[in-house]
């Protein structure tokens, strides 16, 4: 019985979960199946993916570097330098920009610092709006929420970008905006409608006694909230937070087409100074994303470190 | 009637808790239909019944977790089904104890203990946790004082609950199926703590599928099937005697 309805490839499943998973009937697939049922229910707790880094992204990056390097030694012809060459001359620039300047990739850092603060205690207070007992106030933050989490992230930076003067005249002074604190503007209103999300989806995660033993215990409902439902949703937030951290710093070179001078610009600058010789660019581009993965892996490997630790105590 | 609404008549003779013809609808599904029962101070009753009979949600009416339809709670003289109700007052006096034990998993057993009566009913911290030690005593936990729940059994995490709900001081103490999620060594140890608080005076209301702890520990037993109370009685007729077809059955399944 059982065997034939292995062979007509029907199967009885216990739920339609258990179904996804193993849709397969080559046994050789299932783990594949499991993985990715596994990322799409994070998927769905915390509407992104997971950066899912692992050394071997290394290596192929590195072996990209090499590639592209040695085609374009072969490539320089007498009098030019190479591409190690250039990439030395030209990599403080890339990384801190001029002397004393901070822009480059020390700009993106200083975006993604800038737009996780806002965007952490915006999406925080968004998040605790939508756990609202006031129907209004819980459709607004939803609404407010969705829309920015469903817009282009290039689409909300254009329109800050556009939107915001470029100095703010008060009267008795005159604050000028500099583009990049438009661009953290921009970058902080998806983070806080992501942000808000993993609040929401944090607190809906708790079992529903927690609430009920708080109430029996004649606790309120904002004695509840803050000293024993957020409390324990602090440790299931940080690994999605981080990861949105993560998605954030790979993000803000999309400012770089509004001109902020941040480390696209300038290897765009640098590649232009050489005299845009094209075997130069990937050799640069390549570089570049060496420098974004070397900042952004250890910290995506923690995220996963820290959930692991989590899901053991829980 | 505004002497009841406020409890300012009540008297220790008359029932503390007093359900009158109490219905309870989840949407369509009518789970109450009609319950009466009066519940006097120092009194242990029992509530059985098969799964879905409305046992639980009979009980959590009581602290107004779930609100009714139609009919009257007084707890103390108090309207439980009134809108103007007071739901923090009413819970200070009424404790309850969950079959999923529900403790805050990031405190301690003892900060699990002393958080209500700290934060909610004001009490000095150090006298606080003097009392919580001693419950933590009472209920045979010693030495557990700074474990987290995550490192308890079942049964010690209900009786950490159980001590819990006790350091509000309250007049009521409702039970919902206390035991169901426990092993069944550890069954035991829950028992003997709350037969000690019945013995003791506590008025207790326990919803519960142990028989034998119910016809040693209640004075009064309630059988509930599909949203009524088909039979009550003292433990000795009810077990031995039921008159009731349904109750008979019920009994007969289980005994």
């Amino acid at each position: 019985m059982g065997a034939e309805n292995e062979n007509s490839g029907i199967r009885l499943m216990r739920n339609p979960t258990e179904m996804r998973t193993s849709k397969t009937d080559l046994p050789v697939l299932l783990p594949i199946a499991q993985q990715s049922q596994r990322d799409a229910m994070l998927v769905r707790q915390e509407g992104t993916y997971r950066l899912n880094l692992n050394g071997h992204h290394l290596l192929w990056m590195v072996g990209i570097f090499v590639t592209v390097c040695g085609t374009a030694e072969a490539a320089t012809s007498g009098a030019l330098i190479g591409p190690l060459e250039a990439i030395f001359k030209w990599m403080s620039f890339i990384l801190w920009g001029p002397e004393g300047a901070l822009k480059g990739f020390a700009l993106n850092l200083i975006i993604s610092f800038f737009a996780m603060m806002i965007g952490t205690v915006a999406g925080a207070a968004l998040g605790l709006m939508q756990i609202s007992l006031l129907a209004p106030v819980r459709g607004g933050s939803w609404l407010v929420t969705q829309f920015f989490r469903n817009s282009p992230w290039l689409v909300l930076l254009f329109t800050i970008m556009f939107l915001f003067p470029f100095e703010i005249d008060l009267g008795f002074i005159v604050i000028p905006v500099p583009d990049w604190i438009k661009a953290v503007i921009g970058f902080s209103l998806p983070v806080m409608a992501n942000i808000s999300e993993v609040v929401r989806g944090a607190v809906k995660s708790l079992p529903s006694g927690q609430w009920e033993s708080a109430e029996s215990l004649a606790f309120n409902r904002r004695q509840t909230l803050w000293m024993i439902i957020l409390p324990q949703c602090v440790k299931r937030m940080i690994p999605p937070w981080i990861n949105w951290y993560c998605i954030l710093a790979m993000a803000t070179p999309l400012c770089s087409i509004m001109g902020v001078e941040e480390s696209v610009s300038f290897t765009a600058q640098a590649l232009n100074a050489e005299g845009d010789r094209p075997e130069l660019i990937p050799v640069f581009y390549s570089f570049l994303m060496i420098i974004f993965f070397v900042y952004t892996y250890p910290i995506a490997r923690w995220s996963i470190q820290l959930e692991k630790k989590f899901a053991v105590r829980t | 009637m505004n002497d009841t609404a406020t409890g300012q008549s009540w008297t220790p003779d008359q029932p503390m808790v007093s359900i009158t013809n109490v219905h309870k609808s989840f949407g369509d599904l009518e789970v109450l239909k009609g319950v009466s029962m009066d519940i006097m101070k120092g009194e242990c009753i029992c509530i059985i019944g098969p799964s879905g009979s409305g046992k639980s949600t009979l009980i959590r009416c009581v602290n107004g977790l779930n609100d009714i339809q139609q009919g009257s709670i007084l707890v103390e003289g108090q309207e439980v089904n009134d809108p103007e109700l007071d739901k923090l007052e009413l819970r200070k006096k009424v404790g309850m104890v969950f079959q999923q034990y529900n403790l805050f998993p990031h405190k301690t057993a003892l900060e699990n203990i002393m958080m209500a009566p700290v934060h909610v009913l004001k009490q000095d911290a150090d006298d606080v946790e003097v009392r919580a030690r001693q419950l933590i005593k009472k209920v045979r936990l010693d030495g557990k004082e700074s474990s987290y729940p995550g490192e308890l059994s079942g049964g010690q995490q209900q009786r950490v609950a159980i001590a819990r709900s006790l350091a509000m001081t309250p007049d009521v103490m409702l039970f919902d199926e206390v035991t169901a999620a426990l092993d069944p060594e550890t069954v035991k140890e829950v028992l003997v703590t709350i037969q000690d608080l019945a013995e003791e005076g506590m008025t207790c209301i326990l919803v519960t599928h142990e028989m034998g702890f119910a016809r040693e520990v209640a004075n009064h037993i309630y059988f509930t099937d599909r949203g009524v109370i088909v039979e009550h009685g003292a433990p000795d007729t009810f077990f031995d005697d039921a008159q009731d077809p349904r109750t008979r059955e019920f009994l007969s399944q289980i005994l």
